[in-house]
């Protein structure tokens, strides 16, 4: 098997299907609403070719470049946990008849999916979720369903956005594992990575060429320019021990001025994993479907004890939010929650910025 | 803190067992003690829970809620609940009728560290539906055949009305259980103690503060002072355990809700070591 | 069949959008009619019986001295009374007239304002009397109305979920109006309850279902005047439906005070 091949730029509509004729829906970028998403695509005509995004705190706009270019952007609005941890599901149903309930629990058997795009700092948030919803002592079936069902074609980061810093957290700007295929976007095609027998099996059919050593040297060049680029940074040093040693720090109250509580980092993080499932009755309550939906720490029903929200301010669930993802995780999982992908900084609705809010924190008080 | 497996009889995250109310009975007001049978005989036989587990018991429509086991029949595998009515779950499990169904997961949680405990002096302290889980704990001490150095029960309630399983202390006592009382208001014929649990600590005899196991589970204020006057009186921070209380929705550490700092209440809980919780708990909101 | 739940519903200052939320849940309002008799619906039918009812729905504000009356005699024939929209929760649109002088407004709106008994002020009716729950929204959700009706007739506790719109924007795959478009959005300040509509079609949200529990107001229009967008474009945001919410109206006043000391600073 050739760990590294290539096709030409005119080749990849061959690739794509290959992805269908292999029977997977194929989930790629797309654009939609002003950014770029992940959605079905049937060719790569549905893909956001001669396009950009520029990102700062609190701020996406979508740029046509007028290049030829197909990944010549950062993360947008989507991550994969929207396929493997579907915001909206469908858990049980209770049917009640003369004789009691019968409980009847939803096996969702995975949709196959073939996963086109997805960035190193993405792949490091599916095994961060693998080891929440797979490797504890409970297993969600769901979740390992969709996840044994899907394909994953990743792809290096080219062009990171200013909000990226990966480098910190140290999960990118290059894929190294925990994919089938990765692509590198070259001047004139792509270099292609098999990472798995699933994707030897799956491009052996094509017949491309092994990659010459020029092209695995300007791949190379396109990972350390796109190191180069990321400026954003994060010390994480210690970082575990220097949060939880400042956990009555003033700076926590200068987030909450500024916090709306709004739970969009939360929902845009691709490692957030929190849920809650609730109750839909018809009116004779007489078949209930329970259903499990995205949850968050930043609302305040979300620690209620006894009527009260344990967190009962923003101050202490901002608290609660950035110690998980950056410190108690590492008791929890044995690592981060963070992958450095920066979406919580750019989809944040007034801009905050973890890397500062984390930089102040770990002053000492004045 | 596990110490064995007592699994719940599904491996399955959401998957439920249908059980039926056979038995219920008034403790004190909005408090009663339901006994619950599984539908399934086959499914009853195989759950076993540990003293100071919990099951999520599920009324369609309503929700579910985590209630502690207060006592397993080993026989029957029929299981006890004693319920504080207060939400609508458990609303909803004081109108069901004799006979009527419901929707069991579990058990769930570490439970009450109850090996090794040849030669201690357990002490159980309960303040109000906390002494709940700990009925179960004097239940296995009483089938356990171990010989104990002592085992001292102190009960708190807010007035004489309010003492938990007051009908049973009598009972205790006569397996050898040394059973004190206090209460925050007395009422009229009441010869007992009167003021908050923690002071019962000061009163009993300790004759090796070392052999001593102190297992309290009531509001965490109390808890917090029991461990303050536990401490006082000699016995080492980690052989006293508290049972926690959060929100929990999933009871198998998906749904994030339960967390206190790096545990998971429902999977690394409920019952910690005083020395594991004791700074988290300093913090408030965490 | 157990006895059915008496139900009035009852309209006081208001444009009947709430009652026709009701209305539009066409495919279970004849399984909801097994199970609830409708004794006062005007809107719905002229068959109008008397109390007691077992539950209440009240939409429109207070603006009249009749309807503080009448506000009263339908509390004391009412078991369960729950307020349906801004306009009964928060005072409505009408409430703008609130510290304005309302006599000025009649003359010129009516040719003869000596015929009209209104209030100079429009108030929520949890100002008047005691009410056991309030659901928010301009109109109200026709889900969380069943729902309160479903959880009357099988003795729960009301409530309703008590996050954000953007919750609700990023489970349906709405991509941010506010940080893709810089469209001033009042979503993580409102309770959802909505569906995130308006952020569905590319608008940012009006804040019609009112202020989230312990929301942060200037947070929000701090960021939004670091951007660049002046006082007197955001106070349009919170003197709408819910101006009377006691968060958008300080939110708005003290925008107002800024927008007057910029006027000033200007000249």
């Amino acid at each position: 098997m050739n760990d590294f091949q290539y096709f030409r730029m005119d080749q990849f509509p061959d690739f794509l299907r290959q992805l269908m004729h292999s029977g997977y829906r194929v989930i790629a970028p797309t654009i939609d609403q002003e950014a770029i998403v992940y959605a079905e695509i049937q060719s790569i005509d549905d893909m956001p070719r001669g396009y950009t995004d520029e990102q700062k705190p609190g701020y996406y706009r979508l740029q046509h470049t007028g290049n030829q270019r197909f990944f010549d952007y950062a993360v947008g609005p989507h991550s994969w946990k929207r396929y493997l941890f579907p915001p909206l599901q469908l858990i049980s149903t209770s049917i009640k008849s003369q004789d009691g309930w019968t409980f009847e629990e939803h096996v969702d058997e995975g949709e196959s999916y073939a996963f086109l795009g997805v960035r190193a700092c993405e792949l490091a948030a599916m095994r961060i979720q693998d080891r929440v919803f797979l490797e504890g002592a409970y297993v969600d079936k769901n979740y390992q369903n969709r996840r044994k069902a899907s394909f994953i074609v990743a792809v290096n980061c080219a062009v990171p956005s200013a909000n990226c810093f990966c480098t910190s957290m140290n999960t990118g700007p290059k894929c190294k594992s925990g994919f089938d295929i990765a692509l590198t976007e070259l001047s004139d095609g792509f270099l292609m990575e098999i990472g798995s027998s699933l994707g030897n099996e799956m491009v052996t059919p094509l017949g491309f060429p092994t990659a010459t050593e020029e092209q695995l040297s300007e791949s190379e060049s396109v990972s350390d320019h796109a190191t180069e680029q990321i400026k954003k940074t994060m010390d994480t040093t210690d970082l575990r021990n220097r949060l939880i040693g400042q956990l009555e720090h003033s700076h926590w109250q200068d987030v909450a001025n500024r916090c709306l509580s709004c739970t969009n980092c939360t929902m845009v993080c691709p490692t957030c994993f929190c849920s809650h499932v609730e109750e839909v009755p018809d009116l004779n309550q007489e078949r209930v479907d329970r259903r499990k939906s995205w949850d968050s720490c930043f609302n305040p029903g979300f620690s209620k004890l006894h009527g009260t929200p344990v967190r009962n301010d923003t101050r202490s669930r901002y608290r609660q939010w950035l110690t998980h993802k950056l410190a108690t995780w590492h008791d929890q999982f044995g690592e981060s929650g963070c992958v450095g992908c920066g979406r919580c900084i750019t989809w944040c609705p007034v801009g905050i910025d973890l890397t500062v809010e984390v930089a102040a924190l770990c002053e000492e008080e004045p | 803190m596990n110490q064995g497996t007592s699994v719940p009889t599904s491996n399955s995250a959401w998957k439920l067992h249908e059980i039926r109310l056979i038995s219920r009975k008034m403790e004190i007001p909005i408090v009663e003690t339901f006994e619950f049978e599984f539908v399934d005989s086959a499914v009853g036989q195989q759950y076993v829970a540990r003293a100071g587990q919990f099951n999520m018991l599920y009324i369609p429509g309503y929700g579910e809620a985590a209630i502690s086991t207060s006592g397993v029949s080993q026989n029957t595998g029929n299981i006890e609940h004693t319920i504080r009515q207060a939400g609508n779950v458990t609303n909803a499990i004081f109108r069901l009728e004799l006979g009527q169904t419901l929707g069991c997961r579990g058990p769930y949680g570490n439970g009450w560290p109850l090996r090794d405990l040849e030669g201690k002096h357990l002490i159980l302290i309960g303040g109000g539906i906390g002494m709940a889980p700990l009925r179960s704990v004097i239940e296995s001490l009483k089938q356990s055949g171990c010989s104990f150095l002592k085992v001292t029960i102190l009960i708190g309630g807010r007035s004489p009305e309010a003492l938990l399983y007051s009908a049973e202390y009598d009972q205790w006592r006569s397996s050898g259980f040394e059973v004190l009382t206090t209460v925050d208001h007395s009422t009229t014929g009441w010869q007992g103690n009167i003021g908050v649990v923690p002071s019962l600590l000061d009163h009993i005899e300790l004759s090796d503060p070392n052999a001593a196991i102190v297992m309290c589970c009531g509001p965490e204020v109390m808890m917090n002072y029991c461990a303050l006057a536990a401490i006082e009186r000699g016995i080492p921070e980690d052989q006293i355990f508290f049972s926690l209380e959060r929100h929990m929705n999933c009871a198998i550490g998906h749904c994030g809700r339960c967390q206190l700092g790096s545990y998971f209440l429902c999977t690394n809980g409920p019952v910690f070591r005083y020395n594991q919780v004791k700074e988290l708990m300093k913090i408030p909101e965490l | 069949m157990p006895e059915k739940l008496r139900l009035g519903i009852f309209k006081f200052a208001s444009c009947d959008g709430c009652q026709l939320s009701l209305l539009n849940a066409e495919e279970e309002l004849l399984e909801l009619a097994e199970l609830v008799e409708f004794a006062h619906f005007p809107e719905a039918s002229s068959r109008i019986e008397s109390g007691p009812y077992d539950l209440v729905l009240i939409e429109g504000s207070i603006s009249t001295p009749e309807d503080l009356d009448r506000i009263q005699q339908i509390r004391r024939q009412t078991d369960t009374l729950v307020t349906i929209g801004a306009c009964a929760t928060a005072g409505g649109i009408q409430a703008l007239r609130n510290g304005a002088n309302h006599d000025e407004f009649m003359k010129l709106v009516y040719p003869h304002p000596e015929y009209v008994q209104s209030l100079a002020t429009s108030t929520p009716i949890s100002n008047h009397v005691s009410v056991d729950f309030e659901l928010r929204g301009c109109p109200v959700d026709t889900g969380q109305l069943l729902q309160i009706i479903s959880d009357k007739l099988h003795h729960r506790k009301f409530s309703v979920p008590d996050h954000s719109v953007c919750r609700d924007c990023k489970l349906q795959n709405i991509v941010c109006v506010s940080v893709a478009r810089g469209i001033p959005c009042l979503g993580p300040l409102t309770q959802a309850g909505c569906g995130a509509i308006c952020p569905r079609f590319h608008r940012g949200c009006y804040g019609c279902f009112g202020p989230c529990h312990q929301t942060n107001t200037d947070g929000l229009t701090d960021w939004l005047i670091k951007d660049g967008h002046s006082s007197s474009q955001l106070i349009p945001l919170f003197l709408n439906v819910n101006a009377e919410a006691p968060e958008f109206a300080r939110t708005a006043a003290q925008l107002i005070r800024q927008d007057s000391a910029e006027g000033e600073s200007d000249e």
